[in-house]
């Protein structure tokens, strides 16, 4: 062989290397979210076998319709604890997004004292685990009184959320040059007109992303909110799933299935934001 | 249209002074250009102009209006940034109308300022492109356009050109200039460019650590500048300038050649009086290659040895050694010479600087 030759067979075998490598690491991440689908939709006879029964011999939807069917009849109250994640985690992410923006932009454009530990300080509180949290928070709530209310948890959601869209909003802003504003300002906006009109644009992408990620972060969080809710007052669907829990049995069936109903809207909505969030929206403002 | 006239405006960072009190006015119509090298306080000052930057002392007046604390929107000015700063979400259009918008302007009057700008410029085929769809020297083409149709009474320039190459910046230059023949309104253009300058401004204001050194016509700065720096910032290549003692009527250099004291500068200096000596390479030729000044009454020669040439086709700078260091020569209508040739070299010494070593300043009366 040339020497032609052996670089054209190897890069051949670095691309077939290269796909198997990626279909691998694809199936780690995929795996577990397709077994609980499969799950779902397996009697609990198959899901508990040993050795795993891998190809599903029977299907159904029994676990779905049990869901829906109402107390007593293997039901659970899904519409409220759908509810309840919704206004949640809509509302907690819709005040994070505020807070974000605005502290973003604070820490992007403007001087101030103390802004490199102020923002340290945010990144901080990162560090916590939440869990660590939840015993001074039940009691803190517990005197307020708000435990098991819509606002207690959009409080504690609210306040995971700020330091990281603050964080990740600063970052667009930075990306947008401050000529902008200035150019804006000159055609003969008003500040608030100039990052309305320009540099809001030019950071959606970035406000996009905040927003799926403070939304999952309430969607999914469970620990927290197991510790802050009681009833179908406040529950919402990942606290839900464990009424497929009694005292001696655990229905993992319902409970895939309620799992399956909670990825769905979530899966949605990142799929609707994903589209908009196009990199590169800036290219051609500056010099280049 | 209007007159700007700047009053000891001063700006500080902190405790960093990086304009003090300088002084300047406008006339209406007028191009002037601040030029320095970076650093020296001339985008601040135009930022000051615009409103971008709060000042720290003086006043700002635009046709006669003070305007110290308005903001830049309500100035009537519009500004052209060193890095276009197009709006890349929008077209062509949407840029150039923007401002339009902004003040609510009819459709159709907008249309039609659209329309005149872009077809001064021309950028009608480009109309419903984006910034990132355009060139380098289109994308200049938008910000100016985006300037024009505010229909502004000053026009700002920040280093408009200097994101451009150099065949580009040339072709941009003279656009720049046929436009301001057509609006004929007042411009105030930033740039590090001497040339640039010159070739633009009807006057010139060089600027150094905050100070303005001089304002004058391109003429006056090139043929008698005010001071040490800006003999050595204006012209390309610099003016020869080597430090000398006044002694017995001559020019004492450090390595003890001697040149005879310019018969212009004699009433100004007296003996053992530190100097600097500038002579531009136009006014140092050897013998028989050089401009004709006109005034070759005082025409000193002396043999030099060239250490390098630099041919450019129509003439060639010739380096040659004296007092220790390579002086640049102009040689017109070039013939051939090499590194170590003596050459007669003909200094004019009419059309020589004498500034003072201590202020800098120069000792012309």
């Amino acid at each position: 062989m040339d020497q032609n030759s052996i670089h054209r067979v190897r890069r051949q075998a670095l691309g077939i290397a290269h796909g198997v490598g990626l279909f691998l690491a694809m199936l780690v991440i995929c795996l577990p979210g397709i077994w609980i689908v499969l799950s779902s939709l397996r009697p609990t006879v198959e899901i508990m076998a040993k050795p795993p029964v891998w190809i599903p011999q029977e299907l159904s939807l029994d676990a779905y319709v049990a869901m829906f069917s109402g107390i007593g009849k293997g039901g659970i109250p899904v519409l409220d604890y759908f509810r309840n994640s919704l206004i949640i985690s809509v509302t907690s992410t819709v005040i994070a997004i505020v807070i974000g923006m605005a502290g973003g932009y604070a820490f992007a454009r403007y001087r101030f004292r103390a802004k490199s530990a102020m923002f340290l300080g945010l990144m901080l509180t990162r560090t916590v685990p939440g869990i660590a949290l939840s015993l001074p928070l039940f009691f803190v709530y517990a005197r307020l009184g708000i435990i098991d209310t819509h606002f207690g948890l959009i409080l504690v959601y609210v306040a995971l959320n700020v330091p990281f869209t603050v964080w990740l909003i600063d970052g667009f802003f930075r990306q947008v040059p401050k000529d902008l504003a200035e150019a804006a300002q000159i055609d003969g906006c008003t500040r608030w007109q100039a990052f309305w009109q320009v540099e809001f644009p030019l950071a959606g992408p970035g406000i996009a992303s905040a927003g799926i990620f403070a939304f999952l972060t309430s969607w999914n969080e469970f620990a927290l909110a197991s510790q802050l809710t009681r009833s179908i007052n406040s529950k919402t669907l990942p606290v839900g799933l464990l009424d497929y829990t009694s005292e001696f049995t655990i229905d993992w069936r319902g409970m895939c299935a309620l799992a399956v109903v909670m990825i769905i809207p979530a899966l949605t909505l990142t799929f609707i934001v994903q589209k908009h969030l196009v990199g590169g929206l800036t290219s051609g403002a500056v010099k280049g | 249209m209007a007159t700007v006239s700047l009053k000891t405006l001063s700006k500080n960072y902190g405790p960093v002074a990086v304009v003090h009190g300088i002084d300047l006015e406008v006339a209406d119509r007028e191009f002037i250009a601040l030029v320095g090298p970076s650093g020296c306080g001339k985008s601040t000052t135009l930022r000051m102009i615009a409103g971008l930057e709060d000042i720290s002392g003086g006043t700002i007046e635009i046709g006669g209006r003070k305007v110290n604390d308005l903001p830049p929107r309500s100035r009537n000015i519009s500004m052209v940034f060193q890095s276009y700063a197009l709006y890349p979400h929008m077209t062509v259009r949407e840029n150039l109308g923007f401002s339009l918008k902004i003040a609510g302007a009819a459709k159709e009057e907008m249309d039609r300022r659209v329309a005149e700008a872009s077809g001064i410029l021309g950028l009608d085929t480009l109309l419903d492109r984006r910034p990132s769809q355009l060139s380098g020297g289109q994308r200049q083409r938008v910000a100016m356009g985006r300037a024009i149709v505010r229909d502004p009474d000053v026009f700002l320039f920040d280093e408009p050109l200097s994101n451009l190459d150099a065949k580009l910046r040339t072709q941009m230059r003279t656009e720049i200039k046929k436009l301001h023949a057509k609006v004929q309104s007042t411009v105030i253009y930033v740039t590090h460019d001497q040339v640039e300058a010159m070739t633009l401004a009807d006057r010139i204001v060089i600027m150094r650590d905050g100070f303005i050194e001089q304002v004058g016509t391109p003429d006056e700065v090139f043929r008698r500048p005010a001071t040490r720096f800006v003999a050595g910032f204006i012209g390309s290549p610099p003016m020869n300038l080597h430090e000398a003692t006044v002694d017995n009527g001559e020019l004492l250099f450090a390595s003890g050649e001697r040149l005879p004291l310019p018969s212009q500068f004699k009433p100004n200096v007296t003996a053992g009086d530190k100097v600097v000596f500038g002579l531009r390479p136009d006014d140092i030729y050897p013998t028989g290659h050089g401009l004709n000044s006109g005034a070759d009454t005082d025409v000193h020669q002396v043999e030099l040895p060239v250490t390098v040439t630099e041919p450019l086709g129509n003439e060639t700078l010739v380096f040659a050694e004296f007092n220790g260091t390579d002086w640049v020569s102009r040689m017109l209508n070039p013939k051939p010479l090499k590194a170590g040739d003596r050459v007669k070299m003909s200094l004019d010494l009419s059309q020589a600087h004498l500034f003072s070593a201590a202020t800098g300043k120069t000792l012309r009366s």
